[in-house]
Order: structure tokens, then C-alpha cells, then sequence
């Protein structure tokens, strides 16, 4: 245990490194982290530069248009293109509208989902039936459509509809004559696509509550059913917001299968039976086939729109999650 | 039904609870008593025949190695551990002659006077108030007009309430380790349970804490029947009545705290108290 043998056998060659040089050393940044560093900070700011370049892209090509018809385009529901006349705002509210009612139908059934295959579910089932329904959204959008068209909307028709006609019917959003093509057909066929995404992140959220929680609630005498409601829920509510929000954002800017099933007319109507527009429709619609420049101006302004709705929605979607997060598990001192 | 709620003073011990039985006599309660209960996790085996009784107005300390069943059963007296998937059991549990897994017996019910402290602390990530007033609410238990003094009365029980005071509307889970276990025992308190089962409740928390939570529990134990299951053998001996020595799922030895860490009868408890193993 003695340090002479050692000493002697290996002598000092190389002087022993005074104070200030091993502080140099320290100090001094080797060349390969800064190479590494700039290289990741470059990729990473690419980032939002492409966001930015879109939205330049977007805003110059929507120029002539925003010079054309100003803000008015967006109060406007002509859309004319022998006259060149445009205006967004069947648009607007179709797009918002179909997935407000995308929403309305998804966000309850993916929670009961998620809420079953974690907390009431037989345990076999569990994993099973969370794998076909995470499966839905590998359906391609277009076949969506077809099943809209050659599924949804006749059942919706000819089956159900006439069986709640005369218990809705009195209501200014059930109003007026069912065809089939319309924004409640929109509307559920967005919240069958976007469902899968709200129920797999929810029961991701749910899974992540600590047993611990789920304990205590039971341990305090409430019922299963009592913990989920007031312990589980609350607990995961930040995180069960952002798979709302992720939801949110696939049903605005869903394209193909509602386009197929909205109806694609221009019109601002109150009644989910009558048909629609939305933003995403009609800029594959009509792109290819624009005649004027002040259309294909138009059809960028319309998409700047988007944009913005959807930069608005997240901020605003944001926002709540940092609202709601005092008191739930996400986000709170607890992790 | 239950014995009414009747505020209690936290400095003059309480005289054993007692209730009036339909034929007139007197008795006391809070009386848990095993008897020949085994339990199996699917084809394993987890406890063999544990007969043993925990009495009111004493601490009863559950001692032995990890994994040798002292949690299983204690989370058997209130039934929690049969919502693990694949268990059964033999045996029974009564609490105040009465079976806890008897057809008439809530689950649910029973969990409101038999509260229980986790080994972490779990508050629930809401304010301290709705921590403690959490039990109360979700049974129905008490008006919401109620619950301020309820919720200032289990966090005076659980040595909390100077602490906490001016910060009822801050979160459970902002407070320190210690605070956060003292939460968690008034949030228990909170029912006035007739049972308090504890298990490992200062093993996540340092030595002041740790001191704190024991002092409180001397300090509860005249006014409910404590079962305790611990690690830590110096705090089975500072602060129990009874112990039971649980080794490879069985009850080895029990009987009060002072003969099983004077003159244990079995040598493996011998053995275990001793710091042979475990």
C-alpha cells in the first residue's frame, strides 16, 4: 500500500501540469464540440425557417389578392370565377365548423376509450383493442372518402336520420332537407379520422398516471369509477388537452375524404344537414384548374387563412395547456 | 350506522372509541383481527395462515426482509389488494367482528374508516385544502359548508396545520417530503377512520422527517388502532406496542414490541432483529 514501488517504476516523464495550465485547459473549448455545436444549432434553426419561408411563400403569393379584395375577402361568400369575384368566409366557417363537430363526437368516445382500455378493460383485451384502433389511422385518407360516400352517407341518410327526424327536427343546426353530402358527414367522418389520435395519446397520458394516485383515490374510499372521474382525469388533464389539440389540428387540415363528403358548395349555413366548403377542399379543387391569376392569388390567400387559423388555434390550444396545468401532473412541481 | 363525527381535541388523549351494539352493550372499536388468512398471486403464494390481531389505542408493527408479505396483507385489511389482476384468498379478516370481505361489506365503505398511508408520499396534484377535503367530497360525507373546519381538524391531527395554515390554496405536491406524508395522513384523517394502516410511511424521508412522522404517530395512536408496517426495526421498537415478525410470508412471531426485541422466542426472529439478515 506504500506509493514508493510505485513511484519507481513508473517515473515522472511528462512535469506534472501546473495550476494555470490545467485552468487553461479547462477553460479551452475543444474543437470538435464547436464543429458539433454550430452543425445542430444550423439543422435546428432550419426549423423554423422553413415555417417562415412558408408563410413568406404564402403571404406574397396571396399578395395580389390581399391588393384586390383586402379584408372583405374574408366576409365575402361569392366565390365567382367568371367574375373574379372571391370571398372566404363559407370557407372559413366550413373548415371550422366540420371539425368543431369533429370534436364534438371524437373527444368523448376516444376518452371513453382510453378510460376503458386502461381502467376497466379485461386485461387481455386491453393492448389488442388499443393496436386496432391506433390502426385507423393508418386508413388513407381517400379510402375514408369513399367509405363517406358509399357507407356513412347513406347510412346517415337513409337510416338514421329518419329515425331522429322528428325529435331533432325542430332545431335551427338540423334544419332543412338531408341529401347526403353535407357537414355533419364532414364532420363524423373527421371524428372517426381523428380519433385514433386523441384516444392513443389520451390512454398514453392515462398509462403515466402513477399507480400511486390511482391508490390513494381508491384507498379514500371512492369507487373505481369516482378515481378515474376525480383523480385520473384531473391528473393527465394537460396531457389529455394536447391530444385534443393534435386531434384539432389533423381535422383542420384534412383534406381529401372531406372534400368527398362535404359537398363542396359555397354556402354559410347554420344546419349541419346542408353542404359545405372547406379551406383544404377547395384549394385542391380548384388549383390545378385556376383560370385567373386573381383565383390562384385568391386560393394562397385562402390557404394564408389557414395558416393562420391553425397558428391561432395552437397558440390559443397552448395557452390552455399551460392554463390547466397547475393542478394536473404534467407540468406541475409533482414531475 | 357509523359513529358520529364529534370534534376531538388533538391534546387530551382521547378515551378508546366505543360503540353502542343493538343489544345494549358496550364496545370498543377498531379491532382488526386475521385469522389463518393466506393469499396467492396467481399459483404463488404469498401469505400462509397469518393469525394476528391488531388491537385499538396501540401501534402494531409489522417487521421482516422486503418482499416477505407485510404489504400484501396490510393492503388485504383494506382490500385493496384484490383489485391486483389474478389473486385470491384464504382466511379471513374481521374488522370489529365483522369480515371485511363479507357480502354486505362495502369495499368502498370499509376504505372510509380504514384509512391508509402509501410509502411515498402521493398527494394529488390539487391545492392542500382539496387534498384533505378530497375524502369527505367524493363520499358525500360532509356538507361543502363543512369541510373547512373538517379539513382544519385532520391537518391539527397530523401536526400540519401551523405549517400549512396560509397556504391551503397551494399545491400538495409544492410542500416538502415530510409535509407532503403529514398531508397524506390527514388526508386520511380527514374520513375519521377507525384504522389507520401505515405502510412504510418514512422510508422516502430523511431523519427529521422521519422523527416528525413517529412523534405524530405515538400522538394518533390514542385515538385509533395503527397498524404499521416497516423496514426500520429501531422504529418498530420506538414507537409500537405489538409486533409480528413476517418472514417468506409467514407470521413467524408476535407479541408485544418489548418481548420480541428483549427475548424473541424463535430464533429466526432472533436472527432478523439481531441484523443477521434481512
Amino acid at each position: 500500500m506504500t506509493d514508493v514501488p510505485a513511484a519507481s517504476l513508473e517515473p515522472e516523464v511528462v512535469p506534472r501540469p501546473t495550476a494555470e495550465e490545467r485552468w487553461r485547459a479547462l477553460r479551452t473549448v475543444s474543437r470538435g464540440d464547436v464543429v458539433y455545436r454550430s452543425l445542430l444549432t444550423l439543422l435546428t434553426l432550419c426549423l423554423p425557417a422553413v415555417l417562415l419561408v412558408i408563410a413568406l411563400e404564402l403571404l406574397v403569393a396571396a399578395l395580389p389578392g390581399i391588393r384586390a379584395m383586402g379584408l372583405s375577402f374574408l366576409v365575402h361568400s361569392e366565390w365567382d370565377a367568371v367574375h373574379d369575384r372571391f370571398g372566404a368566409l363559407p370557407l372559413i366557417v366550413g373548415t371550422v365548423y366540420s371539425s368543431a363537430i369533429a370534436l364534438v363526437i371524437a373527444v368523448p368516445l376516444a376518452l371513453a376509450c382510453a378510460v376503458f382500455l386502461t381502467e376497466f378493460a379485461p386485461r387481455w383485451l386491453r393492448q389488442p383493442v388499443a393496436t386496432l384502433i391506433e390502426l385507423l389511422a393508418a386508413v388513407p385518407s381517400v379510402i375514408y372518402g369513399l367509405w363517406g360516400i358509399f357507407v356513412l352517407i347513406p347510412l346517415l341518410r337513409d337510416h338514421l336520420w329518419p329515425v331522429v327526424k322528428p325529435v331533432l327536427h325542430w332545431l335551427p343546426i338540423f334544419s332543412g332537407v338531408f341529401y347526403g353530402p353535407s357537414m355533419l358527414a364532414a364532420g363524423v367522418i373527421l371524428a372517426i379520422m381523428i380519433l385514433p389520435y386523441i384516444a392513443a395519446v389520451t390512454r398514453e397520458v392515462l398509462l403515466a398516471v402513477p399507480p400511486a394516485q390511482r391508490e390513494a383515490g381508491l384507498a379514500l374510499g371512492a369507487t373505481r369509477w369516482e378515481t378515474v372521474w376525480t383523480v385520473i382525469l384531473p391528473y393527465g388533464r394537460a396531457g389529455i388537452m394536447g391530444a385534443v389539440i393534435l386531434g384539432l389540428g389533423r381535422a383542420l387540415g384534412e383534406t381529401m375524404a372531406v372534400t368527398m363528403v362535404i359537398g363542396n358548395n359555397h354556402q354559410v349555413a347554420l344546419s349541419v344537414l346542408k353542404p359545405g366548403y372547406t379551406i383544404a377542399s377547395v384549394i385542391a379543387n380548384e388549383f390545378a384548374e385556376s383560370v385567373t391569376r386573381l383565383q390562384v392569388s385568391s386560393l394562397f390567400y385562402v390557404g394564408l387563412v389557414l395558416f393562420v387559423i391553425t397558428l391561432v388555434v395552437n397558440a390559443l390550444a397552448r395557452f390552455l395547456v399551460w392554463r390547466v396545468a397547475r393542478g394536473s401532473g404534467v407540468g406541475s412541481t409533482a414531475l | 350506522m357509523s359513529a358520529a363525527p364529534k370534534p376531538r381535541p388533538a391534546i387530551v388523549p382521547a378515551p378508546p372509541r366505543t360503540r353502542v351494539t343493538p343489544g345494549g352493550t358496550v364496545r370498543v372499536i377498531g379491532t382488526l383481527l386475521a385469522t389463518n388468512y393466506s393469499f396467492w398471486y396467481g399459483p404463488n403464494q404469498a401469505l400462509h395462515d397469518i393469525t394476528v390481531e391488531a388491537k385499538p389505542n396501540a401501534v402494531t408493527a409489522l417487521i421482516g426482509p422486503s418482499g416477505c408479505g407485510k404489504s400484501t396483507f396490510l393492503r388485504s385489511i383494506n382490500r385493496l389488494q384484490e383489485l391486483s389482476p389474478r389473486t385470491r384468498h384464504t382466511g379471513d379478516i374481521a374488522f370489529d367482528g365483522e369480515s371485511v370481505f363479507a357480502r354486505s361489506v362495502d369495499p368502498v365503505e370499509l376504505r372510509r374508516r380504514i384509512g391508509m398511508v402509501f410509502q411515498r408520499p402521493n398527494p394529488f396534484p390539487k391545492s392542500v385544502f382539496d387534498n384533505v377535503a378530497y375524502g369527505p367530497r367524493v363520499t358525500g360525507a360532509a356538507r361543502e359548508r363543512d369541510l373547512p373546519r373538517i379539513v382544519e381538524r385532520a391537518l391539527t391531527h397530523a401536526a400540519l396545520w401551523d405549517e400549512v395554515k396560509d397556504r391551503l390554496d397551494d399545491l400538495g405536491t409544492s410542500l416538502s417530503g415530510g409535509q407532503q406524508q403529514r398531508l397524506c395522513i390527514a388526508r386520511a384523517l380527514a374520513h375519521e377512520p377507525e384504522v389507520l394502516l401505515m405502510d412504510e410511511p418514512c422510508s422516502a424521508l430523511d431523519p427529521i422527517a422521519t422523527q416528525k412522522i413517529e412523534e405524530l404517530i405515538v400522538d394518533l395512536k390514542r385515538e385509533y388502532t395503527i397498524v404499521l408496517v416497516t423496514h426500520n426495526m429501531q422504529q418498530a421498537a420506538r414507537v409500537s406496542d405489538y409486533t409480528g415478525f413476517f418472514f417468506l410470508g409467514r407470521l413467524v412471531e408476535f407479541g408485544t414490541t418489548q418481548q420480541i426485541f428483549t427475548s424473541p422466542r424463535d430464533e429466526r426472529t432472533e436472527a432478523y432483529i439481531t441484523g443477521r439478515f434481512g
